[in-house]
């Protein structure tokens, strides 16, 4: 690996990226549960719920600081790093990239509107209000957001003769065949992580031996949100493979090691890879690549033997994928035999066991979404705009690009560690239990 | 008018809405350091915070905003300045991240640390100085093709006459335009102390201001003289804006109606930003960037404007609600209202 200027310009991406997802992905998906939970609390006329939104909107409020940021660095950096490819695919797809804008604009003012108007209106249902355009300015940015990314893994839109782009449809760029599942994966995912990190911290606060009746509303209630949407993102998930399938067949095949195109193909679960590519120690599930990539266990299925050499993504991401792939699945199971133990009265669904399961599953929802980025991203390189631009070619000519990654590195360790204290204190110094007392009085 | 001319002004009027709401901002930040240094800080503390909460996050949008908006309608820009501002881009995208997040760290968790508020007050000069160097540069003579690539001519820049005008230009308007609007804010509040300090501030920084920007002029002569002779037929503009100056200080001074005193003092700004901005043009950067030469295609541009067209109409109305309650809402604004 050589250390030029493309290098760390992809090193700097990833860093501010992997950064900026995790917060991005809370403040997509953070709005949706305090929307809904102010919802119950206000139609049920039940305290506790009304007091969890504004708990949770509490911390949001450092969280998404802390994206804005982020997404104010990640945004320059992409001028700063890829000038060239700026410069080409602006052309192209400047007009999400605009509208994303927009969907902050009108999600920032009026997230500092709700912060502020808690006890302002006579009729509660007036502040719920406001929460709505937070939620729809948040999943609006994402979805516009994504079909950036969407872009770069299936260009459209436009015609390119001899470096001149001509004849562009802003619209049909914006609307490529990686659309529809990149959006609803990622808006999917995003609630899913959301759910569940609120669930974790809910969780540790039981097993530290809370026992209110508060937390095992909210344990439940975003145990069930968890429930639906990780169903809604693996199933989605399902969709993604059989889009890489058809339209981006060898991200698929290194993703699965699959070397040979054939019919009824295995899918390999984990496992090593010796030098001239033999698969060893790995679970093979057979037919399964073929289901996932057509839906049908004899379909043929197209593997890296029919891709030229310099175009074969890094092999490393098939471990990425499996994890993901895994943390879905274990998420799921968690929250359906939570809500199943729920439901049945002769079950504790609040045992210890369960508890640590929920409270393991918080971090593990954010590796999923970094390991997913990074299969996706990785997964489409040589190409920075697939089978368009490489990466090498569209990364800054400039010196410095290693000294500004040091910089950010330092910065961002000093954001996420500041950014844990303040929110432990944040809740330290006004527990619940407080709260739950003037609630009482 | 021509798409490119309609695409560049939007976007200088979203820099506009920049400098001023992020002026206020950075200023208020610095008083706020400063009242602690000095022990003043119960006078002009409450009526900082207050005003800042609701807003911040939508001052970081309108310049997040610019810069969106001129690399989708001027793709080229992106190049040119892209591989040149690496380095000062970066700081700046630094500052702003520190500045942004010790903000909410400050004040929506741990309170009263001395060294968050250092550092909200410290940014709030760098990162006027350091955004100004962009358009220090726009100005030409700091940015060179060599070899088919771009190099930024650093030891230029920092032995420039003309970049340090610019650089003090920024600090004392900042100070100026926040000391201003805090005036204006404290009258509403009815918040006495506080008002007679920020009024203060507001004409301590006033005549810098002016002697700032003359300073501007003389070396620009220096630095770009065809640029500084187009100014003069704009010249209109800054005596316009010179005009508005003397009555903002001449209501501020007198204690008369702070409200009008700062729309005066958005008026000397607005003239004088857009007559910069106008005699500037076609350039966006001088001798190598024009608006024409850098201007997408015409289908993105017209798409950009239609979307412009339809996010205004769901902005425009947004934020006149966040300024009603916040701004122009006499209980809020006094610190009556609960949260
Ligand atoms: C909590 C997070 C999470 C979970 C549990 C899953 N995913 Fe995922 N996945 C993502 C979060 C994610 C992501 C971070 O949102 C990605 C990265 C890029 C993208 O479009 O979405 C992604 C990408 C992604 C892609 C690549 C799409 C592309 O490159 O265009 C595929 C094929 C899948 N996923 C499939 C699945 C399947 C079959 C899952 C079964 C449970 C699954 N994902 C669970
Ligand atoms: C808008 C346009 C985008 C551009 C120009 C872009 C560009 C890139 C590039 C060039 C890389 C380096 C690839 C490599 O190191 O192998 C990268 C990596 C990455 N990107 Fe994207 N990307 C974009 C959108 C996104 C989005 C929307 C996300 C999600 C937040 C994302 C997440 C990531 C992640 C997590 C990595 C790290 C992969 C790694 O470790 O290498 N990207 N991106
Ligand atoms: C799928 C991946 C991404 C998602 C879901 C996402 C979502 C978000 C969210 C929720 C915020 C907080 C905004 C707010 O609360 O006002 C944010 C900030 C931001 N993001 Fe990302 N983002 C993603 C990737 C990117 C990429 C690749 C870019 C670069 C173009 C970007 C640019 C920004 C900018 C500029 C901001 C700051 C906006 C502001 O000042 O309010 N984001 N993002």
């Amino acid at each position: 690996m050589e250390l030029d200027s493309a290098m760390l310009s992809r090193l700097l991406t990833s860093l501010t990226l992997g950064f900026h997802i995790i917060f991005a992905t809370l403040g997509v998906g953070i709005p949706l549960m305090v929307s809904i939970a102010e919802w119950i609390g206000i139609k049920r006329n039940d305290p506790h719920y009304l007091l969890l939104a504004r708990r949770w909107t509490r911390g949001f409020v450092v969280t998404v600081a802390i994206g804005v940021v982020t997404g104010t660095a990640i945004g320059l950096q992409l001028s700063l790093l890829w000038p060239g490819f700026m410069q080409l695919a602006g052309q192209v797809i400047g007009l999400p990239l605009f509208m994303e804008t927009f969907a902050f604009f009108f999600e920032a003012i009026f997230l500092g509107i709700y912060l502020y108007t808690w006890d302002r209106f006579k009729k509660p249902i007036y502040h719920w209000i406001l929460s709505i355009p937070v939620v729809i300015g948040s999943s609006a940015s994402a979805f516009f957001i994504s079909t950036v990314n969407a872009f770069m893994n299936a260009p459209q839109g436009f015609t390119l003769k001899e470096g001149v782009i001509t004849d562009i449809q802003p619209l049909a760029a914006m609307f490529n065949p990686a659309t529809p599942t990149k959006a609803s994966h990622v808006l999917s995912s995003a609630y899913l992580t959301s759910a569940f990190v609120l669930a974790a911290i809910t969780a540790f606060s039981i097993l530290k031996g809370k026992d209110s009746i508060y937390y095992k509303k909210a344990l439940r209630f975003t145990m069930v949100a968890s429930f639906v949407f990780a169903v809604s993102t693996a199933v989605i998930g399902d969709f993604s493979g059989k889009f890489l399938a058809e339209y981006q067949p060898e991200k698929l095949a290194a993703a699965e090691w699959h070397f040979e195109t054939s019919e009824g193909a295995d899918l390999i679960l984990g496992g090593t890879l010796s030098e001239n590519n033999e698969v060893k120690y790995g679970l093979r599930l057979p037919n399964f690549l073929s289901i996932l990539a057509h839906g049908n266990p004899a379909a043929e299925v197209m593997g890296l033997d029919q891709v030229p050499e310099d175009e074969i993504p890094p092999l490393f991401i098939h471990y990425l994928f499996d994890l993901m792939v895994g943390i879905g699945m274990f998420l799921a199971g968690i929250s359906f035999l939570y809500v199943l133990m729920a439901r049945f009265k002769n079950f504790n669904e609040n045992n210890n066991m369960i508890l640590r399961l929920i409270v393991i599953g918080g971090p593990l929802s954010v590796f999923a979404i970094e390991f997913g980025w990074i299969f996706s991203e990785v997964g489409r390189q040589p190409w920075i705009l697939w089978d368009i631009m490489r990466t090498g070619h569209a990364a800054t000519t400039a010196d410095n690009v290693g000294l500004m990654f040091i910089l950010f590195t330092l910065l961002y360790l000093l954001l996420g560690t500041i950014c844990i204290v303040v929110l432990k204190k944040m809740f330290k110094n006004n527990p619940a239990e407080n709260e739950l007392e003037q609630l009482s009085e | 008018m021509d798409v490119q001319l309609i695409g560049i002004t939007v976007l200088w009027v979203f820099l506009y809405g920049y400098l001023v709401t992020a002026s206020i901002d950075f200023g208020a930040g610095f008083f706020a350091y400063y009242g602690k240094l000095t022990k003043k800080e119960h006078i002009t503390s409450k009526i900082i915070s207050r005003y800042l909460s609701p807003v911040w996050e939508v001052t970081n949008v309108f310049f997040v905003f610019f810069f969106v908006g001129l690399v989708g309608f001027f793709p080229d820009t992106a190049y040119y300045y892209g591989t040149a501002l690496l380095v000062p881009g970066s700081i700046a995208i630094i500052l702003l991240a520190i500045r942004g997040s010790f903000y909410a760290f400050a004040n929506y968790g741990a309170r009263k640390s001395h060294f968050y508020s250092f550092l909200y007050g410290v940014t709030g000069l760098l990162i006027p100085a350091s955004l100004s160097t962009a358009l220090t540069i726009s100005e030409g003579g700091f940015i060179e093709e060599q070899g088919g690539e771009i190099v930024l001519l650093t030891q230029n820049l920092f032995t420039s006459f003309y970049s340090w005008s610019v650089v003090f230009l920024a600090l004392v308007s900042v100070l100026f335009i926040s000391a201003s609007f805090l005036t204006f804010y404290a009258s509403r509040a009815e918040d006495q102390p506080a008002l007679e300090l920020l009024r203060k501030y507001a004409l301590f920084w006033s005549f810098p201001t002016i002697a700032a920007s003359l300073l501007v002029f003389i070396s620009l002569q220096q630095h770009n003289p065809e640029h500084f002779y187009k100014t003069l037929d704009y010249a209109w503009m800054f005596i316009g804006s010179l005009f508005c100056f003397l009555i903002a200080i001449y209501l501020i001074f007198y204690g008369k109606r702070y409200g009008v005193a700062f729309i005066f003092v958005m008026l000397q700004f607005f003239f004088a930003f857009f007559g910069y901005g106008a005699s500037h043009l076609p350039w966006i950067l001088y001798d190598h960037v024009t608006i024409y030469s850098a201007y997408t295609n015409e289908t993105m541009g017209i798409a950009l404007i239609v979307a412009f067209m339809a996010g205004l109409s769901l902005l425009i109305p947004s934020l006149v609600l966040l300024m009603r309650l916040f701004l122009f809402d006499a209980e809020y604004v006094k610190g009556e209202r609960k949260e």
